[in-house]
């Protein structure tokens, strides 16, 4: 048999269909590939009896011919999602031994499509970073490497368990979370797909919530057809998150491949940055060559607020994240250091519990919203944040229906390149992609190419609201003309 | 009115060494909303359970759980705004407050801050003096917390998370009172009014009504004094006391030449005295900020107008409402009224009957022994038709009212029709005139001197009346028996 993990999400989902082989034989392949890639660090727990037994039952309701649409497909799943039983800690020290009696709305809908679990995915700590390095299981390799290089590099965060699991083949796909460039960065960084859909257009419920305001699930892929299968099945309406939008959720898959004819997509001026890689700015180009040879029309635009963006994102989702994280005190689950009386404990459990960048941002967050400081950072963050949107609103109405961006500032960087520097150089890996976010609008990121170094690069696409369509008919244009790309294995 | 407006009433002043005193209260009550869920979860929110038996995932805060808003809390904010006369914000917002607490799992409490669902509006208090209008500032929704048990072990505390989440209503007033006596008629006055709309059980003792007391004291005139604020009372009496001795120490304080530190006090009902719980210093920096998992509160203004149409009529409109369809007067009116069931009773025997009779025999005799046994209207024994027999019988002269009380206690204890009780027992007034002449005749004849003494005198012809009762069992109709002892003494 050759190598089951070298399919597509799509591939073993015909294969499996066609009964080529069964669930069990591919989820073997993958859990024998998780074994062998330990070194990656990619997965933080592994469930191969699970896996095998809900393989097991994908298989006889195929048998059945009662298949799902996800029937018998092995994925991973990010940290951040509560599964049932399963350790959930958002990569914390503080959650403990937290295994919780519930399972979220986005992995339920997965599961309830046929798709078998793996294990909980690597990420930073609460979603906060940028290099999967704040993890308290420490950091994830990127499969990638420099060309004739051993040196580890980062994949990305802080969805870079995610990202490193599907670029090295140790999962059909993943889940991920995106607060301002969680899925997009690590999946320009791995060589996959990966989408942050609209706001509201995932349940939150169940999800470690890092900024409530900006939090969304989305996948990370192998291809843009994956990561459209994907969405597919995790995007719901859910009476228990009311940011949830009750839109109903288009066949994604069925974009893929359109054609981009007059499709008008806007160049923002102001993503072009000072000092910014002379590849990156190729790589950019190279995107809107592609799109423009497909019949695309390119058109510049000017996004003029976007310079405030990352500070405005820097204040508002640590503010958030200040006040989400205040239940972790050791009172109910989770880590608890004693102390002489309740207060102390709660810093004991605190101070051993959080990392550094999370205390950062708490610090941060409580600073901001502080009496005396809250009109100054929050209000004008929020009030910058309205004019992030405003500005997209308003190229949307001129008639543009996409917009097309780098996905990062570089390349993937080596594990502790960035220990030392200051936190601020780690904050601009976000720039390209805190706007939106900020804007709550769906964002694409899709391999577009391999550095001179031989390491990948991606590009954004960003659509209108709960217009992920146009992102996948515009990513798997820009796939057609790059192809797809996979590290050489060395682990 | 405001205070800027209200003329200090002499009467209302306190003594102090150097003069007098004007005291300024505003309350925040605490009202439990009634619903049978909790403000943002499917959690019971009935009182009484074992501890930790109403706690969804959500009231115990755990990781990626998420707030939904309860209609029904919502509605029954709304119907209390109005029935306050008060404006609905048809946009509000939900804030967090942040602090950290073990009976507060979330690390923040969910409240509304700037902008709450209901805005100004009013309650007007039946004093002594006349009607005095105490302006509401606004009433917002927010989470209760959850219960901290100290006394269960020797060194840990326990939680129970029961109450954590059940909706409250915050009802601001404005600094518009003036005296432990409005303290106490406005907290009896809102709970007759929650009560009334259903919204709010007002139950103290269980803690579904509670207020903040605002406290400051000011020589008439002069510009507003620093006030204290003192937590959690939870009876009329207290909120009473603890006004009066508040002002009293803040006017001590002044009066020595000191100053009142801005602080937040705690009554202790024992000692009967308020104590420092922490200073302006020691204050929470409680970082408010728009609830992310929550959108703004958009309300559809037909929805508004539907729950004022069906909103039941309110003790002050049902008041004057008494006052002239039965023509009783302002106070009887007043006391039928403070509860809602009270009015149902009262309109049910009135209706077709001498409203001034049911009212006064309700209010003498059917309160008073209802709260001889510490009942409410809805537990009593009487029921309306019961009562309005009673009635009837004296109305008719069939009873008088002396044996109507009699009756009463009959029917109270043992049940029964009245009218059938009263044959059975031959309880009837007697008005065979020939019966009762004999009777007088008869006490005139063995009291020879008196009735000389009263001829002189005719005011002493009651003690013959009296008499002839007496030895008719009461039976007698008082005011033939009156008429003939006179015919027969001659004092005409």
């Amino acid at each position: 048999m050759t190598d089951l993990t070298a399919l597509t999400l799509a591939e073993a989902r015909d294969a499996l269909k066609a009964k080529t082989f069964t669930a069990v034989e591919l989820t073997d392949a993958y859990i024998d590939a998780m074994e062998k890639a330990r070194v990656l660090n990619a997965y933080v727990t592994e469930t191969p009896e699970k896996a095998r037994e809900m393989a097991r039952a994908s298989d006889a309701r195929i048998a059945a011919g009662k298949a799902g649409a996800l029937e018998g497909l092995p994925l991973g799943i990010k940290d951040l999602y509560a599964t049932k039983g399963v350790h959930t800690q958002a990569c914390s020290h503080i959650l403990d031994g937290f295994e919780p009696p519930y399972e979220s709305t986005v992995s339920a809908n997965l599961w309830a499509d046929g798709a078998v679990m793996l294990g909980k995915l690597n990420m930073d700590e609460f979603a906060m970073g940028s290099s999967n390095e704040t993890s308290h299981y420490g950091s994830v390799v990127n499969p990638w490497r420099r060309n004739g290089s051993d040196v580890n590099l980062v994949p990305g965060g802080s969805s870079g368990g995610s990202a490193a699991a599907v670029a090295a083949r140790l999962c059909l796909g993943a889940t991920a979370t995106d607060t301002g460039g969680s899925i997009r960065q690590p999946a320009a960084f791995t060589g996959t797909a990966g989408i942050k859909p609209t706001y509201g257009r995932c349940s939150r419920w169940g999800l470690v919530a890092f900024a409530s305001s900006l939090d969304q699930a989305g996948p990370i892929a192998r291809d843009v057809r994956d990561a459209a299968i994907l969405l597919k099945s995790m995007a719901s309406v859910d009476l228990k998150d009311t940011t949830s939008v009750d839109i109903p959720v288009p066949d994604y898959e069925a974009a893929v491949g359109k054609s981009v004819k007059g499709l008008r997509i806007g160049i923002p001026k102001e993503y072009r940055l000072d000092g910014m890689p002379a590849e990156i700015d190729a790589l950019w180009q190279k995107g809107i060559d592609i799109l423009r040879d497909a019949g695309a029309e390119i058109v510049d635009i000017s996004l003029p607020h976007t310079k405030y963006a990352l500070p405005a994102y820097y204040i508002v989702a640590p503010a958030e994240a200040s006040s989400n994280l205040a239940r972790y005190d050791g009172v109910r689950y989770g880590l608890r250091v004693p102390g002489s009386d309740i207060l102390d404990m709660y810093e004991n459990t605190r101070a051993a519990g959080f990392g550094a960048e999370v205390k950062r941002r708490i610090l941060i967050g409580t600073y901001v919203l502080s009496a005396g400081y809250y009109d100054a950072y929050y209000l004008r963050a929020q009030k910058v944040r309205t004019l992030i949107k405003r500005d997209f609103e308003t190229v949307y109405a001129q008639g543009v229906d996409a917009i097309l961006t780098p996905a990062t500032p570089s390349a993937a960087f080596g594990i502790g390149e960035k220990a030392d520097a200051d936190p601020v150089e780690m904050y601009l890996n976000d720039v390209f992609t805190v706007t939106v976010n900020m804007a709550g609008l769906p964002g694409l990121a899709v391999p577009a190419g391999l550095s001179a170094e031989g390491l990948p690069l991606g590009l954004q696409l960003i659509g209108r609201p709960f217009d992920e369509e146009t992102l996948f008919t515009l990513g798997s244009a820009v796939e057609k003309a790059v192809g797809t790309f996979s590290p050489a294995k060395w682990w | 009115m405001n205070m800027a407006v209200r003329t200090p009433d002499p009467k209302k002043l306190i003594k102090g060494a150097t003069g007098d005193w004007e005291v300024i209260i505003g309350l925040e009550v605490h009202a439990q909303v009634t619903s049978n869920a909790k403000l943002f979860s499917g959690a019971s929110a009935v009182f009484g359970a074992e501890p930790n038996m109403h706690v969804s995932l959500v009231d115990a805060a755990m990781p990626g759980m998420l707030p939904v808003i309860n209609e029904e809390c919502v509605a029954q904010a709304i119907r209390t705004g109005l029935g306050l006369k008060a404006a609905i914000n048809l946009y509000s917002v939900f804030d967090r407050k942040n602090y950290f607490y073990p009976d507060l799992p979330q690390g923040y409490q969910i409240s509304q801050y700037k902008q709450p669902i209901v805005g100004e509006g009013k309650v007007l208090l039946d004093m002594p003096e006349g009607v005095v209008e105490i302006g509401i500032e606004r009433l917002h929704l927010e989470q209760d917390a959850g219960k901290s048990i100290h006394d269960q072990h020797p060194t840990m505390s326990f939680v129970d998370l029961n109450r954590s989440g059940v909706a409250l209503m915050e009802i601001v007033s404005k600094p518009d009172l003036r005296s432990s006596e409005e303290v106490k008629a406005y907290l009896a006055k809102l709970r007759t009014i929650l009560r009334y709309l259903g919204t709010c059980d007002g139950n103290m003792e269980e803690g579904s009504m509670r207020a903040d007391i605002n406290v400051s004291v000011r020589k008439p005139g002069e510009p507003l004094g620093t006030r204290c604020e003192i937590k959690n009372v939870n009876s009329m009496r207290f909120a009473a006391q603890a006004v009066e001795y508040e002002a009293r120490r803040q006017i001590g304080i002044i009066e020595d030449g000191g100053e009142i530190d801005q602080e937040t006090r705690l009554y202790d009902p024992g000692k009967g005295e308020t104590r420092s719980m922490r200073s302006k210093e020691e204050a929470h920096d409680y970082r408010y900020f728009p609830d992310p998992d929550l959108l703004p509160l958009e309300l559809d203004p037909a929805w508004v107008e539907s729950l004022k149409a069906h909103l039941p009529e309110l003790p002050d409109e049902k008041k004057a409402r008494f006052v002239t369809a039965y023509g009783i007067t302002a106070y009887d009116a007043m006391v039928l009224t403070l509860e809602r069931a009270s009015a149902d009773y009262y309109e049910q025997v009135a209706k077709s009957r001498d409203g001034k009779a049911v009212a006064n025999f309700m209010i003498n005799e059917l309160f008073g022994r209802l709260n001889k046994d510490g009942k409410g209207i809805e537990a009593s024994p009487v029921s309306p038709a019961q009562l309005g027999a009673i009635v009837d019988l004296i109305g008719d002269g069939t009873i008088s009212g002396k044996i109507a009380k009699d009756l009463f206690e009959i029917v109270y204890t043992e049940g029964g029709d009245p009218k059938k009780l009263v044959e059975e027992r031959g309880l009837k007034q007697v008005t065979d005139t020939g019966a009762i002449e004999k009777a007088v005749d008869e006490v005139i004849a063995a009291n020879p001197e008196k009735a000389e003494q009263a001829k002189a005198k005719p005011t002493l012809s009651g003690w013959f009346v009296g008499q002839v009762m007496k030895a008719t069992g009461g039976k007698a109709n008082p005011q033939a028996v009156n008429d003939l002892v006179k015919q027969k003494l001659g004092i005409e």
